[in-house]
């Protein structure tokens, strides 16, 4: 028994790197990437709130990079990252319900988000600009 | 020394008493989230080209004003939940944990009062 350490270098669970990559688990991870930018874009949310609620010239200063190409670019990407969120916290719901768990319903349902997300963000936008 | 193992040292003291409080909030808020941020949604597209005048009256009507807050309150305390997730998940060191711990909330917070001081000044403000 001397030479077990009981404290220190004692084997753990391997990490990610030693699985094959496969749908769900890259659906899962981008899962978690969407909601750290959904974190950090609500300060977009909270300065173009505070914008309107300034007003005057500070509101179309906002507004003005919101409609630039690179604000576009930016809320374009925050659209799908919020519909691709909300899609995959729904897939995970089924889950947790207990349904959608087989071999083949897993994949697609996870395929299901992933085409909604680009579907629908493209759809937003279409109605944004062209509906409006 | 403490020749006692880590799992002899914690025996006994009970579980933390929070049980699933984290896991069931994060799917409270999120079920909240799906028709709070769909409303949030069409909001921003209604609110595509418009003049200050029209955005501000636009908030101000208090359905979508009483809708914003509850997004604001729900996604934020959803947002929050998963940070600390990914917090708890990622970062080792016990001290620089806490620290992140806590200016999570710091952050959600800051983000919180800034957007619900925002939406009340448009609605009573003027």
């Amino acid at each position: 028994m001397a030479d077990v350490d009981l404290k220190n270098n004692r084997p753990l669970s391997p990490h990610l790197q030693i699985y094959k990559p496969i749908f769900t688990m890259m659906m899962s991870i981008v899962h978690r990437i969407t909601g750290a930018a959904l974190y950090f874009g609500t300060i977009l949310v909270a300065w173009w709130l505070i914008s309107v609620a300034v007003g005057g010239a500070y509101y179309d200063f906002t507004t003005g990079i919101f409609n630039s190409i690179v604000g576009r670019l930016v809320l374009f990407g925050y659209t799908w990252a919020l519909i691709h969120h909300m899609l995959g916290g729904i897939r995970h719901f089924i889950w947790d319900l207990g349904y959608g768990l087989g071999p083949g319903d897993r994949d697609v349902i996870a395929k299901a988000t992933l085409v909604g997300s680009v579907v629908l963000t493209v759809l937003v936008w279409a109605i944004g600009l062209f509906a409006i | 020394m403490n020749m006692r193992t880590p799992l002899s040292q914690v025996r006994g003291l009970g579980s933390a008493k929070e049980g699933t409080d984290h896991f069931w909030k994060q799917r409270l808020t999120g079920v909240a989230n799906i028709p709070l941020t769909i409303f949030f949604v069409f909001l921003v597209i209604a609110m595509i080209g418009a003049d200050h005048a029209r955005a501000a009256a636009l908030i101000a009507s208090p359905l979508v004003a009483i809708i914003l807050l509850m997004m604001i309150v729900s996604g934020l305390y959803h947002m929050r939940l998963g940070m600390q997730t990914i917090i708890e998940d990622y970062v080792p060191a016990e001290g620089m944990k806490i620290a992140l711990v806590m200016a999570n909330t710091f952050f959600t917070v800051a983000i919180g009062v800034a957007c619900i001081f925002a939406v009340l000044k448009i609605s009573f403000g003027g």
